[in-house]
């Protein structure tokens, strides 16, 4: 019998046998890449809720799956199961079947929204404080189901009843770099040889008024409502915020060796991971760009190569002013002159920012590119910002030999994860 | 699994700042708890103990950018750090792996308040709540309700700047954070962590959500135990445990001494159908027997009054006991309260704050349950069993 297969550190090597996404691009794998490499763009005006005072009207929501009135925690598990059936039926486990391994989730925080906190203030009697008065109101109707849409475990708990995964499940949010995070728990698990896969998701359906208002009073957003499907420009000199938006992505992670023993098609590695926290702001990051540096750098070194091994990077690329300038800064440092003939694209230009689940919808689709041999675009690059110069893969899809992937998401808190996507080992 | 070390220990409840404070307070004959009954009359909590926050958190800008959930957690994870030796160690702060648990959310109560009343006269209320979020909100309140803005904001203020991960969902997530460090930890996957959790109880808009879910105690407090007979119910408390989780050989190098060793930490969860806790408990004990000792340990428990869980984790222990496994149970959270995320990480810090004592709490229980102190433990096992969902379980022993 030939060894097993270990990577450059003897650690298990980490399989993807399965993915599956939904962005407001549609539903499933197909449909999404051939939106993503016509350089479609998935956003839109908001009809979920009334837009009136509003500096964002447009989002990339996803409307499909869910009635308008749907409570984010519930989309949030609607987005992150149909990207789990996807990812489970490719990687060849029976749909229905319990998923033997372990599920790491990230999922956005949770709290009552407005329409159900409406409600309860209008049960309450009219007199004294409205909190006080809705706690007796509450306690009358002990509205159980409510009470569990508060629960920040309640969506993944929910996921690893219908997937029956093992174990107690993890939630878990590194802002917007969470789906990241998530591949990252799951990696670590294998490699410790506690499970022999996980399931993986990130996932997000938070898009209600109170969220995008959030937004908003942070500067974050883009205002460029005219033109929904031009407003997320990556990298372009006129950017101006990020795209708030929805999503999920799944991914089956397997132990190489297991995942090869039960026949299993291997659609790719994640051969490195890494994290670096920033100590400077709670929405800024460091001048200098050290963490960002040290994210990528330390995910280089955990995948066992030098920068030159990078075919293809997958930007985090939100379109707001100071994030693809930090990006490209930092990459700058880490990669040299020879960044500039290393494509770079930012799937947000078209799927716009789907914050919690970015990370894993990201991951699918780095996969996807070395799969096809082709490279998303980033859409809307009209006006190249001068002092970024980088091979952005302007507008329209390229057909490239894409072998290793570096995939980058950043978040508020300080938080920077870097994955490097590979194909199969030879 | 390779045993991990708690070097350092951050904690801050209702009893105090400290492990003096802390260690005061429960090894009395008949701990007592600290309860504010009037501030959200009828309903108690255990209200933190007043801080300094200048001597953690020495910049005022930064305390003005969190809630207090969030100035409470960078507190006690500061008093981690000073407690290992390593506030200030560069070195080793830009290498500290963190995994923090936290729900998050602060509402700003004030503001809800005034819309929720204009939204009843708005000509148009979908227009009026737009409005009103838009001027009302201030920018930097969502900063505040982010779940992983406690951990951003531990690394501006302490520079622990590793990896960074907040986990979420209650009870559970405080189980999950040690576990998964642990298992870092004796893995190689890392040497040195910071792992913790803060819960503000004090928020009139988390008892509503109590309220929702039929949890919420009223009237005066008692201890979990003697709920059950009144619906059962939580009375949260506001807290914060941290911890500074070591491989052994990297506290050796240098020259840290362990308060107690992490030997094992288990999690599972189940929908709590009648029995389904206890079967994932007896599970984890068959999986701990090996590690359990010569004599029946003493239990620290978090059993947070809910119903009908907390009786079916008496009978549980109670089982235990008969079978002289465990010996006096002590549910901590009958004096600091119900902690959410943060209950298990303060319960594990209590646990080690005893071994290293070498004095097991006291107790007031009237039912009697919870046993006599006994002799310095050896051991300690913590049983955590959500108020909803999860039931996790750490087994410490004493440094040798």
């Amino acid at each position: 019998m030939a060894e097993p297969l270990k990577d450059h550190s003897g650690r298990p090597v980490v399989a993807v046998t399965g993915y599956g996404v939904v962005t407001s691009l549609g539903q499933g794998v197909a449909d999404n890449w051939a939106a993503l490499t016509s350089g479609r763009s998935g956003i839109h005006r908001i009809t979920r809720f009334p837009t009136d005072h509003l500096r964002t009207t447009i989002a990339g929501t996803v409307d499909f799956l869910c009635d308008p009135e749907t409570p984010s925690p519930v989309r949030t598990e609607r987005l992150a199961q149909t990207a789990a059936e996807e990812a489970i039926a490719m990687a060849g486990f029976e749909p229905g079947r319990s998923f033997p391994g372990m599920l790491f989730m990230a999922v956005p925080p949770v709290e009552l929204e407005w329409p159900a906190r409406r409600a309860i203030y209008r049960q309450a009697g009219d007199t004294g404080d409205a909190y006080p008065r809705m706690i007796e109101a509450a306690l009358r109707h002990n509205d159980r189901a409510l009470y569990e849409l508060t629960l920040y475990g309640n969506v993944a708990d929910r996921m690893a009843d219908r997937f029956g995964t093992r174990g107690a499940p993890i939630s878990l949010s590194t802002a917007c770099a969470s789906g990241a995070t998530a591949i990252q728990l799951g990696v670590e698990a294998i490699r410790r040889g506690e499970t022999d896969r996980a399931l993986v998701i990130g996932t997000d359906g938070s898009v209600q008024v109170e969220a995008v208002i959030r937004f908003s009073l942070l500067s974050a957003l883009s205002t460029a409502n005219d033109d929904p499907a031009a407003a997320s420009k990556p990298f372009s000199k006129n950017r101006d915020g990020f795209i708030i938006a929805e999503g999920a992505g799944a991914l089956v992670l397997e132990d190489y060796e297991r995942a090869k023993a039960r026949g299993a098609t291997i659609l790719g590695v994640i051969r490195g991971v890494a994290e670096k926290a920033d100590d400077f702001h709670r929405t800024r990051s460091k001048p200098d760009g050290s963490p960002v540096i040290a994210a990528i750098r330390q995910a280089l070194d955990d995948a066992g190569v030098g920068p030159e091994a990078i075919s293809y990077i997958n930007a985090h690329g939100t379109s707001t002013p100071e994030n693809d300038k930090m990006e490209a800064m930092s990459l700058e440092a880490v990669f040299g002159p020879a960044i500039a003939s290393v494509p770079i694209s930012s799937n947000k230009s078209m799927i716009g920012h789907t914050l919690t689940a970015a990370g894993a919808v990201e991951a699918v689709f780095s996969l996807e590119t070395i799969r096809n041999g082709l490279i998303p675009p980033t859409i809307n690059h009209n006006v190249p910002d001068p002092s970024i110069q980088l091979d952005v893969v302007p507008n329209v899809a390229r057909a490239a030999n894409v072998s290793m992937v570096l995939s980058n998401s950043f978040g508020f808190g300080g938080q920077n994860a870097c994955l490097v996507v590979a194909a199969e080992p030879a | 699994m390779t045993e991990v070390w708690i070097t350092g220990i951050g904690l801050v409840s209702s009893l105090g700042e400290g492990l003096d404070a802390h260690f005061e307070a429960l090894s009395a004959t008949a701990p007592q708890p600290v309860v504010e009954e009037a501030r959200f009359a009828p309903y108690p909590v255990h209200p933190v103990v007043r801080l300094e926050l200048d001597k953690q958190i020495p910049r005022k800008a930064d305390q003005r950018q969190m809630e207090p959930w969030q100035r409470l957690g960078t507190y006690a994870a500061g008093l981690a750090l000073a407690d290992a030796g390593i506030t200030g160690n560069a070195e080793l702060l830009s290498r500290m792996d963190m995994i923090v648990a936290a729900g998050g959310g602060e509402r700003d109560v004030e503001v809800d308040s005034q819309i929720l009343a204009g939204l009843e006269t708005a000509a148009d209320p979908d227009s009026f709540l737009n409005e009103r979020l838009s001027n009302d909100l201030r920018p930097t309140l969502f900063l505040a309700q982010l779940s992983n803005l406690l951990a951003g904001n531990i690394s501006i203020v302490h520079k622990v700047t590793g990896s960074s991960r907040t986990f979420m969902g209650e009870e559970l997530a405080g189980v999950s954070a040690i576990e998964i460090a642990t298992r870092r930890i004796a893995s190689g996957q890392g040497e040195v962590f910071l792992v913790g959790a803060a819960y503000n109880a004090e928020r009139i808009d988390v008892l509503l959500n109590l309220a929702l879910g039929g949890h919420l105690w009223k009237g005066a407090h008692v201890p979990v135990w003697t709920r059950e007979g009144e619906g059962g119910g939580l009375v949260t408390g506001s807290m914060s445990g941290f911890l500074v989780l070591e491989s052994p050989d990297h506290a050796k190098a240098r020259g840290a001494k362990p308060y107690a060793r992490l030997l094992s930490v288990l999690s599972d969860r189940c929908r709590r159908a009648p029995g389904e806790a206890t079967e994932n408990g007896r599970r984890a004990i068959e999986t701990l027997k090996p590690l359990l000792g010569d004599r029946p340990v003493a239990v620290v428990s978090g059993a947070t009054g809910a119903a009908p869980i907390t009786g079916e984790e008496r009978d549980f222990l109670a089982g235990l006991r008969e079978e002289g496994l465990v010996g006096p149970v002590r549910a901590l959270t009958s004096l600091v309260g119900a902690g959410y995320d943060a209950t298990f990480p303060v319960l594990v810090a209590l646990a080690a704050l005893a071994l290293s004592r070498g004095a097991f709490y006291g107790s007031d229980d009237p039912t009697a349950f919870e046993g006599e102190t006994g002799d310095a433990p050896e051991r300690i096992l913590v049983n955590c069993w959500g108020h909803w969902r999860g039931e996790g379980m750490a087994l410490l022993a004493a440094a040798d």
